[in-house]
């Protein structure tokens, strides 16, 4: 018992004012799914590591005389492996029952949701939907991270059904880990820029994908004097997130529903920060250099942009790791997240106006409020889900 | 891809839209299991045993919810001073409670594992267990 982590409870989670409500049993079936992924997580997902070292890989050392070309050679032999193929069912299986555990609550109340919403945004102007607004392809072509519908679907006028199913149940994906709001990510990179650079006072920044605005949001609070653009294409998240900002206080944010590939919307050099968060593996690959070239246009000649994503696949990068981080892309259904890692961030910010002089890469733990133990280094590695995010990106040449 | 240029914010009407909410087109029921898009990976070499696994994992979820409501009740009757959790512990049912309690483990046990045992009883009476299309064919001839 003393090493094993046990997940928050899923009571802990703040909930603001368009929350949905939980009965006893929803969330006691939240708190199962969030002590059922730590355990496979931590306790299963390990033993991956085990049957690779001593019975795959020195199998196909012995098959072919060689070690494994690449990581989808990997894939195929790592397959075969019982210990795998308990493992990925049983993950496969834990997203599925926590989307559907999450959608069945919401979508009982889908009505008083977008009542809900639609009362706290009543005569508020921080939310800008586009009539017959056309979604990115990208998005439309997969449901990422298993989310039937997505983030743009939307089953009826004013709905947020799955805003609301994403923000109640991303607590339990994460384990609790991005805290009590799910903001971790948003609140580290806050604390990181400001600490880094005290003398950065940027007056109007862009969110870029900001979904129902949980990175969006920290960054307003740390900047009260700034504006804060958030864009995203699905009007569900952009709705609810309008009115979870409301809800929570944070007046200097407002959500537009914008395509990032084209924003023609906002004028040349008019940010001086662009940030994307958890963004730009759901992309595309020809949209991902759209969307660079818009950021150059859009950021003023001195500003900054910052993209935190998972690290990229380099040479010193194991195949195992790869391999394991790989999972994701094409069994969570982030299938631009495997291809997007063999891009190199400096080249995609060179595009987006930093000069490789200018780039910069570091690694930035989650605030988490949720920890009591302060478990630092002591992060089990879950390829893709723990707490330590991957910033990239840099400052525009110029001024 | 059967729709590249999903509308989405089409009838969002603006942020000032105050008009009715008609959520009746959503049937909660179905919609929670709606599949998302593309090919559903299946793991283990059976893909018959990993829907098993699946329908499992969800009634062990289930009984994890009747736990949790369970333990909300005790904690309640606690708090109420109706009764203490260390009765529970020290619980030990008289002869009466005690056999209609292990008559429900009994028939418990004997639902769960009924195809197994039919599976027995497959082998044991070979003469109940014919095919059903000749079965047909013969009772065509009775």
């Amino acid at each position: 018992m003393s090493d094993y982590q046990l997940p928050p409870v899923w009571t802990k989670l703040k909930r603001h004012a368009v929350f949905p409500e939980f009965s006893h049993d929803e969330r006691a079936r939240y708190n199962f799914l969030a002590n059922l992924n730590r355990f496979v997580s931590t306790v299963i997902a390990p033993g991956n590591k085990t049957a690779f070292d001593r019975r795959v890989q020195p199998a196909f050392q012995k098959e072919k005389g060689r070690d494994f070309a690449d990581r989808h050679e990997l894939q195929e032999y790592m397959g075969k492996d019982p210990v795998y193929q308990n493992w990925a069912a049983l993950r496969r299986c834990t997203m599925e029952m926590r989307q559907q555990n999450g959608r069945a609550a919401v979508l009982r109340q889908a009505k008083e949701l977008a009542e809900k919403v639609q009362r706290t945004l009543n005569g508020n102007g921080n939310l800008k939907l586009k009539e017959g607004f056309m979604v990115p392809p990208y998005l439309t072509h997969v449901d990422n991270h298993l989310m039937p519908g997505s983030y743009h679907t939307e089953y009826f006028k004013g709905d947020v059904s799955n805003a609301a199913n994403y923000d109640s149940g991303l607590f339990v994906t994460s384990g609790g880990m991005l805290g009590s709001l799910t903001d971790g990510g948003g609140q580290a990179i806050a604390k990181w820029v400001r600490e880094t650079y005290p003398d950065f006072k940027p007056k109007r920044i862009l969110d870029i994908g900001c979904g129902l605005g949980h990175n969006a949001l920290p960054i307003a609070q740390a900047f009260p004097d700034a504006e804060v653009v958030a864009i995203d294409a699905g009007a569900p998240m952009l709705r609810y997130g309008a009115a979870r900002a409301k809800a929570l206080g944070v007046h200097n944010v407002t959500f537009v529903q914008a395509d990032a590939a084209s924003m023609p919307e906002f004028a040349d050099g008019s940010f001086d920060w662009v940030q994307t968060t958890m963004f730009l593996h759901e992309t595309g690959g020809k949209a991902i250099h759209r969307i660079m070239r818009e950021i150059e246009r859009v950021l003023r000649p001195g500003g900054l942009t910052l993209h935190i994503e998972q690290p990229q696949y380099t040479p010193e990068m194991s195949l195992y790791e790869q391999f394991m981080r790989d999972w994701d892309a094409y069994y969570n259904a982030e299938p631009y997240w495997g291809h997007m890692h063999d891009l190199q961030p400096s080249d995609l910010m060179e595009e987006a106006g930093v000069p490789k002089e200018k780039f910069m890469q570091v690694g930035v733990k989650a605030v988490n409020d949720l920890d009591r133990k302060k478990q630092d280094g002591k992060v089990t590695e879950d390829y893709g889900r723990s707490p330590i995010w991957n910033v990239f990106g840099g400052w525009k040449k110029g001024a | 891809m059967s729709n590249p240029n999903e509308l989405s914010g089409s009838h969002a009407g603006g942020q000032m839209d105050s008009s009715p909410i008609d959520a009746s087109a959503v049937n909660d029921i179905l919609m929670a299991g709606d599949k998302s898009k593309g090919a559903r990976p299946y793991f283990l070499d059976s893909p018959e045993t990993e829907r098993v696994m699946n329908i499992a994992m969800a009634v062990a979820t289930e009984v994890a919810v009747v736990r949790e409501r369970l333990d909300t009740i005790e904690r309640l009757l606690e708090a109420k001073g109706i009764l203490n959790r260390s009765e529970i512990e020290a619980y030990e049912p008289d002869d009466k409670a005690a056999e209609e309690r292990q008559l429900w483990h009994a028939r418990y046990a004997a639902r769960i594992l009924r195809i197994i045992q039919q599976e027995v009883d497959a082998i044991a009476k070979p003469e109940n267990n014919t095919p059903m299309h000749r079965i047909a064919d013969e009772i065509n001839e009775m």
